[in-house]
């Protein structure tokens, strides 16, 4: 099997010293691929990306990003490596305008942002009209589109959103997704974890069903959402 | 009923004075503001920060002085002030270094933070006493006025003068230059916008490669020269006593958090907030009332509200009345 | 064993004034003893406060200062002469004064429109506050113009002095009680600043307001609950006895009153010191432990946070007030002007850190330690400046100047103090249990 673009092998760790939240637990993403975690409460989801981000105190197991081994980065380097995250909450800064959210995404970047800036714009229009309003004042489903946006703006190669339509409504999550798949057309390849399992199977290419911190069922989205085992596990039959 | 009169009067004793002292509480303020939105813990060695730097202008200033050079019509003190915002700076980032980073890295309570400060403040009090003593230091020179009263009784035939001090034009227009500035650099700076990423959302700003140290370094020497350039000029207006800066302790807090802690704007509000409110609230009116009431109203005694020994009763009161009513400050400072 | 490594720290203490009382006098051995006494008060009231609720109250002289107050408001015979001046008219003008503020938190709490409420406080406040100088202030001149080079004031109670300690706690507490409505609940930055504030109100009210305690002229001579040193000379059993000592009947006089006061203060520490223990252990104590070490929870448990930190707030600083009380009675005098606002309060805070915050017996342990080295800073530094400055000139600027320094010295040391013991060993001397 070809190496995938990012994957996290066979994951073992827990927060600090603290107990092991993740056995073995492995996720990968293709390029140009959407892979989705889910599971129930507690499995571990947000964990295993975090893990994949470095959040985590990784005692098995290693990450690879395009082929190398980052297993011993910091989340700071890694984000200099090309890993776009966008945490689950107060992933914006709310006193500063859109505008300046997105400057600030590209921080790392010295050259001229303009050009990615238009970009994110051009997948984010409803940005482009409130680019000079503070982020603290949109609306939720907004709020999330600026912190995605604030993540694309290093030209990430791969996206890792946690959670993205957390205490959404679901016009406003379907907005999302949508905008999220646009994403993916764009070439990034995106991991995301999801609550709103159904929803999330059904935009992605690859799933991985987490519990307890391991993986349970592993397939792609449509075979997840087929699979009888998944469906009244947590998709509510 | 003579207005023009009162108004001078007004102006000499009351607006004057206080857009003076505002500038210098709001600058004052500016620092205390900034290192609470950003190192998120309230200074108390400020005051005496202060005072540190105008001691080592003092010194500087006297040295020029001695070797003959001056600055015309304008304080020597200014041609100093590079050399103590310089030396100032330094102290900082070294106490910063010594003393505060240990805190920082261990996440200790703010409140830790506050008596750490304290001690700052009582170390670097006793190191300014040592060094220039306690006494009252005059150091201006220059023209002691842009008009006189004399002039401007010459001028306007007004039985009333008004005089306007070079220290107090000074004043305003250096905190002019330097909000600007500040404001400028804050809003329009990649460096300044991180600073402000930073005090917003730490842990965001960590990850998008905001270096932490160098937030905190500019946000000392930042501080450092507000800190500096607002006691010298306190110092050329008033007098330079160590003990005078530990005083403006509370009108400065008093300032920074009416504008609502954290804001830079909020700071700059309050600094005149208080300012007009101490000086309106203890002068005597009755000069003023004089003027403008009709004779039958006139009033017979002073008319002063607080006397002047309440001064800083008065940027308590303003205080509490912000706590009971609205603790974030006029422009919704950060809740900690 | 930590119970016998605490013994030996108050051992060492003792030692320590009785050395001072060895090589330089025995009287200052026992002023360290009887100000180490009334510090160590101080201390608990403020470890109190931060031990067991995590607040930092700045102001501490302050409320020390209401406890003085008292000394001469409950100890000094009242001035007929002014009273009928004036004494009356004052205390209505005050009593329209509270009533204003009534008035005026009752206009707030019962219009609930925004406007409205604000133009009616507004105008209640503004007018209330025009009648009330229109009140007071011809009355306070009648007051201070009756011999105002002794009095100018309304006197006191004319009761025994010892009555001003609990009511200087009284004192306190209101104060203390007013403060904390104010600025509890909100961040602790914001408490410190607002006690900071009322402790220079305090103060600037007792130089100011001649008619209450003569400002800045002093109240002095106050009563004592001790024997007058004057009278014991004059006492010819006194005289007989210390000659008996090998005194002179002087300086025994001067020994025996200040062994008299250290008596009667060791009483009132060893009280307080009890009910503090006692509360540590009782369920109350472990409660506003667990409420300071962790707010969310216990709030979340339904515990009000803020009402329990006000109590706290109020039980420390009327501990201060009472050792404010105790300390005019010990000075026999009330000098407004020899309040520092921050170089006490900021001494006590050295106390309670060094000896051990949160600890009772860290914070008696503190008061006097950091007591002695208060006092003995400067005589030590006087004596380092000497030997590092002997081979200069007499009137060399750079040793007259270091001379000069001493003085300063103090100040500098225990921030140093506080800033070695805060980063090397923060939990004291005696730590927390």
């Amino acid at each position: 099997m070809a190496e995938p673009f990012l994957i996290g092998d066979a994951m073992t760790g827990g927060y600090g010293a603290g107990p092991d939240i993740l056995h073995s637990c492995t996720i990968a993403v293709e390029p140009g691929e959407i892979a989705v975690i889910v599971g129930p409460n507690g499995a571990g989801k947000s964990t295993g990306m975090k893990a994949v981000f470095g959040m985590l105190n990784l005692r098995e197991g290693s990450v690879r990003l395009d082929g190398e081994d980052i297993s011993h980065l910091t989340p700071q380097e890694r984000v200099v490596k090309g890993m776009g995250f966008v945490p689950q909450t107060q992933n914006i800064f709310t006193s500063m305008s859109v505008e300046e959210n997105l400057e600030m995404g590209a921080f790392i970047r010295r050259e001229d942002i303009r050009e990615t800036m238009e970009q994110v714009y051009d997948l984010f229009p409803i940005l482009r009209d409130k680019r000079h309003q503070a982020a603290g004042e949109l609306s939720g489903g907004q709020r999330q589109q600026v912190a995605v946006g604030r993540a694309l703006m290093t030209k990430p190669k791969v996206l890792m959103l946690d959670e993205p339509t957390a205490g959404v409504s679901p016009i406003v999550m379907d907005e999302l997704f949508d905008r999220i798949i646009e994403v993916a057309r764009t070439g990034i390849p995106i991991l995301m974890v999801e609550q709103n399992a159904r929803q999330a199977l059904e935009i992605a290419d690859r799933g991985y069903v987490l519990v307890q911190g391991r993986n349970a069922y592993t397939g792609s989205g449509q075979e997840l959402l087929a699979d009888p085992e998944v469906r009244k596990s947590f998709l509510g039959g | 009923m003579d207005f023009l009169n009162g108004l001078v009067v007004l102006m000499n004793f009351v607006l004057i004075p206080a857009t003076a002292y505002g500038a210098q509480l709001a600058l004052g303020a500016l620092g205390v503001t900034l290192i609470y939105g950003i190192l998120r813990f309230s200074n108390f060695a400020h005051g005496d920060t202060m005072a540190f730097g105008t001691m080592i202008t003092v010194l500087v200033t006297w040295w020029f002085q001695s070797m003959g050079i001056s600055f015309g019509p304008l304080p020597t003190a200014l041609l100093a002030l590079p050399l103590g915002l310089a030396a100032t700076a330094a102290m900082v980032l070294l106490t910063d270094r010594g003393v505060y980073q240990f805190y920082r890295t261990q996440k200790a309570k703010p409140v830790i933070l506050v008596i750490v400060s304290m001690g700052v403040m009582f170390v670097m009090n006793g190191v300014v006493r040592i060094i220039i003593g306690v006494d009252d230091q005059r150091f201006s020179d220059g023209e002691r006025f842009i008009f006189s009263v004399r002039e401007f009784k010459a001028a306007t035939g007004l039985r009333e003068g008004m005089a306007l001090k070079t220290t107090q034009g000074i004043t305003v227009i250096t905190a002019l230059i330097v909000v600007i500035a500040l404001f400028w650099f804050l809003n329009k700076t990649r460096s300044g916008k991180s600073m402000r990423a930073y005090a917003d959302n730490e842990d965001l700003a960590l990850l998008s490669g905001i270096n932490p140290e160098r937030v905190v370094a500019v946000t000392w020497i930042i501080v450092a020269a507000l800190a500096t350039i607002a006691g010298v000029l306190y110092g050329l207006d008033k007098s330079f006593k160590p003990f005078t800066y530990f005083q403006l302790l509370l009108p400065i807090f008093a300032s920074a958090i009416v504008g609502g802690l954290g804001s830079p704007l909020g700071a700059i509000a309050g600094g005149f907030v208080v300012a007009y409110s101490e000086v309106t609230i203890t002068y005597a009116w009755k000069k003023v009332l004089k003027y403008w009431m009709p004779e039958s109203l006139e009033p017979s005694t002073l008319m002063q509200l607080l006397s002047t020994e309440y001064k800083f009763a008065v940027s308590f009161m303003i205080l509490i009345i912000v706590l009971l009513f609205r603790p974030t400050g006029l422009f919704k400072g950060k809740a900690y | 064993m930590d119970q016998t490594r605490n013994i030996l720290y108050f051992v060492a203490i003792a030692a320590l004034i009785i050395i001072t009382g060895m090589v330089q006098s025995w009287n200052s051995a026992l002023l360290i003893l009887n100000m180490g006494l009334i510090s160590a008060v101080m201390a608990l009231g403020v470890n109190l406060q931060w031990g067991f609720a995590g607040l930092f109250n700045v102001g501490v002289m302050g409320f020390v200062a209401l406890g003085g107050l008292a000394a001469v408001l409950i100890s000094t015979d009242p001035v007929s002469e002014a009273w009928s001046a004036g004494g009356l008219p004052i205390l209505f003008a005050l009593a329209v004064g509270a009533g204003i503020i009534g008035a005026t938190i009752i206009a707030y709490r019962r219009i609930t429109a925004t406007r409205p409420r604000f133009i009616a406080m507004v105008t209640i406040l503004g007018l209330g506050f025009f009648l009330y100088r229109a009140l007071l202030d011809p009355a306070v001149q009648a007051v201070e113009a009756v011999n105002p080079a002794l009095q100018g004031n309304l006197g006191g109670l004319g009761l025994p002095i010892i009555l001003a300690w609990p009511v200087g706690g009284l004192f306190a507490a209101g104060a203390a009680w007013i403060i904390g409505k104010a600025a509890l609940g909100l961040r602790s930055d914001y408490l410190a600043i607002a006690t900071l504030g009322i402790s220079e109100i305090i103060i600037a009210i007792l130089k100011n307001e001649d008619w209450l305690a003569r400002g800045v002229k002093n109240v002095i001579g106050l009563d004592r609950p001790v024997p007058k040193e004057i009278d014991l000379q004059e006492s010819a059993q006194f005289i007989e006895r210390s000659s008996a000592l090998g005194l002179d009947p002087v300086t025994a006089s001067a020994l025996f009153v200040k062994l008299n006061y250290a008596l009667l203060f060791s009483v009132v520490l060893i009280i307080l010191l009890a009910m503090a223990q006692l509360s540590l252990k009782s369920p109350w104590g472990r409660m506003m432990r667990a409420i300071r070490d962790n707010e969310t929870a216990a709030a979340a448990m339904g515990k009000n946070v803020t009402n329990r930190h006000l109590q706290i707030f109020i039980l420390g600083s009327a501990i201060c007030g009472i050792a404010g009380a105790m300390m005019t009675t010990l000075d026999g005098q009330l000098t407004p002007g020899s309040y520092q606002p921050l170089r006490f309060t900021f001494l006590i805070w050295v106390m309670v850190i060094v000896g051990g915050s949160g600890n009772n017996f860290g914070a008696v342990l503190g008061g006097f330690l950091i007591w002695f080295l208060w006092v003995q800073v400067e005589p030590i530094s006087q004596y380092l400046v000497t030997v590092l400055t002997a081979g200069m000139a007499e009137d060399n600027a750079v040793r007259l100047h270091m001379m000069e320094g001493v003085a300063y010295m103090r100040l500098l040391t225990m921030g140093l103090v506080l800033l070695l013991v805060l980063r090397f060993s923060p939990r004291g001397l005696i730590p927390e249990k």
